[in-house]
């Protein structure tokens, strides 16, 4: 059966506490709201890109439950320091993994640490906590006025 | 009566099945109880030989739902004390209820430059037809506030209250924090100025006894679910006085006693507000859900509610890291809290996956997480048929979800 330490992992729970990336960008020239009202989480991320088209700084503020706070802190590190052009393709990769068919296995050579979240996917009403950070960011990067959701 | 625990709890089938491989703790009751086998085979009974439409057919089914219908009006009004069944009109939920009275009588009797009080404990339900009630007619709306207790602060009450407040909208019990207000100083105060009252009794209905005429009470709105019946059913019980100067809340069939293209004379009450065919089984259902309330009576229902709150408060008392949100000197059934380093979504899936339902969230009360500063609370509503066992179980899933995140 699968336990809960499957889904609180020490990772997330670790990152939860600590949370990387956390607090306002001095400089930043991208920023977006996300929220979700079924449990209150609300985020802020802000999000640096250099000329070269690098993501150069990326940081969330807000609260939430354990599992938005460890998938934003997660996410930050995740993209931090690579091309902007490459979040697209991030972002589905991510959304598939937390969506995805029980069986499959996650890639971690491609997920590295994300792949931590997959344990959501036994727990559907818990989705939308891991994927609300990611939805801001796109937001963030789409330059979007709307706050993100996750519906 | 004496109360067997055994005896209610095998009333409920739902209560005898096991998750994740431990017996179901039901703990979420605020949201909606279970129901009882009576319920479930007066629902039943009405589909297998019963079912036709109501008010309308010669033939003997029609007779039947007919009565059965009716008759859960009859029990419904005996229950509340109405003075007569004219007063129950039935509506999808007490929201439905309030929307009625925030719509009909609303609309005719609020105007510009006029006032609606509600308080800062109100459900969602009790917020949001108010504020479009006074949007829509320029009218204001005011908020009584509450203390750290999450109990109504009575003197801003009486100073809130004024000649152009038209109506005052209180819950009767708050479902986020468990608090039972003192309703029947709200209503005669409101009175005093000329106000109207409306009660939401969603919550409180099903624990404590309610007596309109003693109350003296304008509109009491329920929900059936939240009382052992079916979802989609609920009622409104206003005065007849009242109900029979408001216009109608929607058109259509059963409500019309002549309809021509120029003209359409109004059904008599409580028809008037019944548009459509109704929810016949649910109103049987309803009815017999009130007569398994009156079967155990208030009095040992009470007191035994009473104990099981007493208890698991001693035990949050002491519980490390653990802030109830709401401590009302008169509260039932509600406990809400939160846990320090551990979000209340985090903790309902925790517990869920020890066989305990709670409730994690803003519980339809917003504006009481505002006031408390957290984004959420967990909450544990007991029922008549929990034990002190479901309550130890609940702890013990505290302490576990504690150590995942120790």
């Amino acid at each position: 059966m699968f336990e809960l330490r499957d889904l609180y992992q020490q990772v997330i729970v670790d990152h939860n506490k600590s949370p990387r990336n956390f607090g306002k960008l001095e400089n930043y020239n991208h920023e977006a709201d996300g929220y979700n009202p079924l449990c209150g989480d609300r985020l802020h991320v802000y999000l640096n890109v250099n000329s070269d088209g690098l993501i150069e700084a990326v940081s969330f503020e807000g609260e939430g439950c354990a599992i938005s706070v460890a998938s934003a802190s997660l996410m930050t590190e995740a993209v931090k320091g690579t091309p902007l052009s490459e979040f697209s393709a991030k972002f589905d990769m991510f959304q598939h993994m937390v969506t995805a068919d029980l069986e499959e296995v996650p890639d971690e050579e491609v997920l590295g640490k994300l792949a931590v979240l997959s344990g959501v996917r036994e727990f559907p009403s818990r989705i939308k906590c891991a994927v609300l950070c990611w939805h801001t960011l796109k937001s963030a990067v789409t330059d979007s006025d709307e706050v993100a959701k996750t519906e | 009566m004496m109360f067997d625990i055994e005896k209610v709890r095998a009333d409920f089938p739902v209560l005898d099945q096991q998750l994740y491989g431990k017996p179901l703790v039901y703990l979420d009751n605020a949201a909606t109880t279970q129901k009882p086998q009576c319920v479930i085979d007066a629902i039943s009974h009405y589909y297998e030989a019963d079912n036709a439409n109501v008010h309308r057919g010669v033939h003997t089914l029609s007779e039947r739902a007919t009565a059965g219908y009716e008759g859960a009006r009859k029990i419904i009004a005996g229950f509340f004390n109405a003075r007569c069944e004219r007063e129950v009109i039935f509506t999808r939920g007490a929201t439905e209820a309030i929307n009625l009275v925030a719509s009909s009588w609303g609309g005719a009797n609020v105007r510009a430059g006029d006032e609606v009080l509600i308080t800062h404990m109100e459900h969602h339900s009790n917020i949001v037809p108010w504020q479009m009630l006074c949007e829509h007619v320029g009218a204001t709306l005011k908020v009584v506030p509450i203390n750290a207790q999450g109990e109504l602060i009575m003197e801003a009450f009486e100073e809130l209250l004024s000649e152009r407040t038209r109506l005052v909208g209180v819950v009767h019990m708050s479902n986020a924090l468990g608090t039972i207000n003192p309703i029947s100083t709200i209503i005669e105060k409101a009175h005093a100025v000329g106000a109207k009252v409306l009660v939401d009794g969603a919550q409180a209905a099903a624990h404590v006894a309610v007596d309109v005429q003693a109350l003296d009470v304008d509109f009491y709105v329920t929900s059936a679910h939240k009382m052992y019946g079916p979802t989609g059913i609920g009622v409104l019980i206003a005065k007849e006085s009242i109900l029979k100067t408001m216009p109608p809340y929607q058109g259509g069939g059963d409500m019309i006693r002549v309809v021509t293209f120029d003209k359409t004379e109004f059904n008599d009450l409580p028809y008037k507000f019944e548009a459509g065919t109704p929810h016949i089984s649910g109103a049987i259902g309803f009815g017999r859900a009130i007569e398994y309330i009156q079967s155990i009576g208030f009095d040992a229902i009470e007191k035994r509610e009473k104990e099981l709150l007493a208890y698991a408060t001693a035990k949050a008392e002491v519980f490390d890291g653990l802030r109830q949100i709401g401590t009302a000197r008169e509260k039932a059934c509600v406990l809400s809290f939160v846990l320090d380093g551990v979000h209340p979504h985090d903790l309902g899936t925790i517990l869920d996956r020890e066989a305990v339902a709670i409730r994690a969230g803003h519980h339809c009360a917003m504006p009481v997480m505002d006031f408390f500063k957290v984004p959420a609370t967990a909450r544990a509503s007991f029922s008549l048929y929990n034990t002190e066992a479901e309550v130890d179980a609940l702890f013990a899933a505290l302490k576990k979800a504690q150590e995942i995140f120790a």
